[in-house]
């Protein structure tokens, strides 16, 4: 089947990777595409709720920040165990993700987008305003969360957590959007008027959902956090959740390979483009207009073939 | 905390208010007429304040730097109507949000190409530059009171148009059924460009009178859209009275917290409880508001659907 | 069955519903007709849940279901086929009507086995879709299907909520003749199992399956009675034939 092999194959050129990269002396790109794949993480997430879900949520980039806040706060602190970081990443995303979900779902379409948008630039100005952590200018991680069995700083096992995290976290979305509890929201955004008369109520499955992408996005902030080392409230901008929302229209929405597509596409892209100039935004914005306009289908929608 | 500063802080926040109020008024109409979310609308705030600035620079007066600043940014903001917008009105909310998304990282870096990254200064000329005493032992700067007096101006302007002329009336009309409207044979791309014409030169308005008081910088105009948006959202789309009211409140409320926050808590924590927890309660408080509004009225206060 | 005492529901100074007095009795199939502009959509916005009344009652099986929203009544047996066509557009036939098993088989908090890959959902389905006798298009894309097999699939999905009461929302609109002949002859099976209420402009179908007939104009009930009685009634020739004429 193709998307058995496809997924074979791009597990092994992933996994390959950082022998091939150590090999030809360029370590560069370990570090680069575990950057890629732990965001690729932060866009499943968003994919369950916006391709998926239909929910339009400009705000998902704050989840990514709560995570990463979360590890850095807790290092600041003293607290280096990366299970306990990593509970509290995913646990304080799920419960702010409940908190914003439960005032924006009810809210229909602009409404819900301006709210989610504003309630993330909220999030960002308390970043912004804790002096205690850095304010503007952020934090520098203390210390790498500590694993068992795993070292994250070295570089070639951290790759290798964010690849197995990335693969299972993605694997977590493909069974939930096959599952009842995903068909009520494929439903539901398929026709909404239809899936209220046969007797299904979209808001707590949405709720659900919405919490569910934040949490797992919380997780994608934690390994950002290691990844990066400093932890700004940039993290959490619009900019950033603009970024996101890229990726999974570029994959191709409410498909299971869009969001690692679509990561790869506008991160790669976006490297290209800074090695040619300073100002790689400008062209950077056309670019994207023009793929709303005329790629809709998103790279996924190249690979397979039509089908229900 | 005197008397004299929370007056002063009060006109600070009608004043901030009402340049929300121009922001927001063009805004609101857009989305309820065309259905148009346009998250480029800082940008078009953005491009007045920039121009203004330039213009003032080059022309060594205000008043024409202004009137360059005004004028300079209905022409981009139309160019920008026909090149991109146009293809947008029929999509689905999340290509408007992603292609104007694309339209702000553009302009913002032609922006930091042409002038740099950091902020610009801009000046004031002399009979604008003053103070004026508004009672005894308080002394306002001339130019807040200008734009309150330019932006309440505008407002009533803006409430005849709506209310007393067929324009308005169309506009009314076509926010709260637009397909009604284009039924009754009413030009409605004619009507779309104008009211867009509107929108972007009261950003462009918004935006050269921001430049004195705040920072002419790359991204100035998301700070301010995302503020604009709660105004919408607490005032309900496709109304300018909605627009009024909301931007009033937002910048009011905004403007005296951020003033009087911090030493209230002072007076109920420690001093160093309240140095963290002010400025922070602070920037989350016109968040909650909003959050508050949404609770008990959904659609906005004034809706006009 | 259900019960609609004083509905009215006004739009400005337009009284789409005007104090409406219906009764269906379980077991009848009870037509309402009506000019156009009569608030016959309104009145089924009412009685499915879409839409708030101003005043009034409904009381559905003995309880009072004015305030409750769409979903809720479908899942106490109120299911509802639209009038213009509301399927999944991007599943499939079979799909579509699991999807309306699956709503009312409980709660859908179920996060790991795939939903179409269930038994439990897919045979009470391909059941549905031979009675309505769709099971040869079973895989076939809803979007893709024709416009009468569309209209048949909208009241298959209908049929899987297991309802006690069916809303019938002009069943036959956009079919040709020899597919209205078909889809009559459906509903006459199904008229013996199920509590009907139909909203039809087709008067040949309307005449051969109602009990009774409710006749709307300007948002009142002017006639309520046997079909017969109804093609008699010198009011209700007024409403239709007098503008016609």
């Amino acid at each position: 089947m193709r998307g058995k092999l496809f997924w074979i194959a791009a597990i092994t050129v992933l996994a390959a990777l950082p022998p091939v990269a150590s090999a030809l002396g360029e370590p560069f790109y370990i570090d680069l595409v575990r950057r890629i794949m732990i965001l690729a993480i932060a866009a499943a997430s968003l994919n369950l709720i916006l391709g998926y879900g239909g929910m339009v949520s400009f705000g998902h980039a704050a989840y990514l920040g709560i995570g990463a806040y979360s590890v850095s706060i807790l290092a600041f602190y003293g607290i280096t165990s990366g299970w306990l970081q990593w509970a509290v990443a995913i646990g304080a995303s799920a419960l702010v993700a409940l908190a914003i979900g439960a005032v924006s779902i009810r809210a229909s379409g602009v409404y819900f987008i301006m709210i989610t948008l504003a309630f993330t630039q909220m999030l960002y100005y308390l970043g912004i305003s804790l002096e205690v952590f850095g304010g503007d200018d952020g934090m520098r991680l203390k210390a790498k969360s500590a694993l068992p069995l795993v070292d994250l700083g070295d570089a070639v096992q951290f790759y290798y957590v964010a690849l197995v995290l990335m693969i299972t976290c993605v694997f977590i979305i493909f069974k939930i959007t096959n599952s009842r509890f995903g068909m009520v929201l494929r439903a539901s955004k398929s026709n909404e008027a239809r899936s209220r008369a046969i007797g299904f109520s979209p808001y707590p499955y949405r709720l659900a959902a919405f919490v569910i992408a934040g949490a797992m996005c919380g997780l994608a902030g934690a390994l950002y956090a290691n990844h990066t080392n400093y932890i700004v409230p940039g993290f959490m901008s619009w900019v950033q959740s603009g970024d996101l929302m890229f990726m999974v229209i570029l994959g191709g929405m409410g498909t299971t390979a869009g969001p690692m597509l679509g990561a790869f596409a506008l991160l790669i892209v976006e490297e290209i483009l800074k090695g040619w100039t300073e100002h790689w935004q400008l062209w950077l914005g056309p670019l994207l207009i023009l793929s709303v306009l005329f790629f809709k289908r998103g790279l996924a929608g190249l690979l397979e073939r039509r089908d229900a | 905390m005197t008397g004299t500063l929370v007056f002063e802080q009060l006109l600070n926040g009608l004043q901030y208010g009402v340049m929300l109020f121009l922001m927001a008024a063009g805004l609101t109409l857009v989305l309820g007429i065309m259905n148009m979310v346009n998250l480029a609308h800082g940008s078009l705030y953005m491009v007045g304040a920039y121009l203004a600035v330039a213009g003032t620079q080059w022309t060594g007066s205000y008043a024409l730097g202004a009137l360059i600043g005004f004028a300079g940014t209905l022409v981009v903001g139309m160019v920008v109507e026909v090149v991109a917008l146009r293809a947008l009105y029929q999509r689905d909310h999340l290509d408007q949000v992603l292609a104007t998304f694309g339209l702000i990282l553009f302009f913002n870096e032609l922006v930091s190409m042409i002038w740099g990254r950091g902020s610009l200064y801009s000046a004031l000329p002399a009979w604008l530059a003053g103070h004026v005493e508004l009672f005894a032992g308080s002394r306002y700067p001339v130019y807040r009171l200008a734009v309150l007096g330019v932006g309440l101006l505008t407002a009533v302007i803006l409430w005849y148009v709506v209310t007393r002329t067929r324009l308005g009336m169309l506009i009314r009309a076509g926010a709260s059924n637009r397909t009604m409207v284009a039924a009754l044979g009413v030009n409605i791309r004619l009507l779309y460009t104008v009211v867009f014409g509107f929108g972007a030169a009261l950003a462009g308005l918004a935006g050269l009178m921001a430049g004195p008081i705040y920072a002419v910088q790359p991204g100035m105009g998301e700070l301010i859209l995302i503020q604009v948006f709660v105004v919408i959202v607490i005032g309900g789309i496709g109304s300018v009275r909605g627009a009024l009211v909301g931007a009033i409140i937002v910048g009011v409320v905004d403007t005296l917290g951020r003033a009087f926050l911090k030493p209230l808590l002072a007076t109920m924590l420690s001093p160093t409880a309240a140095e963290a927890a002010g400025p922070a309660l602070a920037s989350m408080l016109i968040y909650l508001l909003m959050a508050v509004v949404l609770a008990v009225k959904p659609a906005g206060l004034f809706q006009s659907r | 069955m259900l019960e609609v005492r004083g509905l009215t529901k006004a739009f400005g100074a337009l009284r789409a519903s005007d104090g409406i007095d219906i009764e269906v009795r379980e077991g009848e199939t009870h037509a309402v007709i009506g000019p156009n502009g009569a608030g016959k959509t309104t009145l089924i916005g009412q009685l499915a849940g879409n839409l708030r009344p101003d005043a009034g009652t409904i009381r559905f099986a003995g309880e009072d279901v004015t305030a409750l929203p769409a979903p809720r009544r479908a899942r106490r047996g109120l299911a509802r086929s639209f009038q213009i066509t509301s399927i999944y557009r991007d599943f499939s036939t079979l799909q579509n009507v699991a999807l309306a098993v699956q709503a009312h088989s409980g709660h859908s908090f179920r996060f790991w086995r795939p939903a179409f890959a269930d038994e439990a959902l897919i045979s009470p389905s391909r059941k549905i879709l031979e009675e309505v006798g769709l099971e040869k298009r079973m895989h076939v894309l809803a979007a893709n299907l024709a416009h009468g097999e569309q209209r048949q699939l909208e009241v298959a999905m209908a049929l899987a909520t297991r309802p006690r009461l069916l809303l019938l929302d002009e069943p036959m609109a956009g079919m040709g003749i020899e597919e209205s002949q078909r889809m009559i002859a459906f509903l006459q099976t199904l008229k013996r199992r199920h509590t009907i209420v139909l909203v039809e402009h087709d008067m040949d179908a309307v005449f051969r399956l109602a009990d009774r007939i409710s006749v709307l104009v300007y948002g009142r009930v002017i006639a309520t009675d046997v079909p017969d009685k109804i093609k008699a009634n010198p009011e209700v020739r007024r409403a239709y034939l007098g503008e016609d004429a």
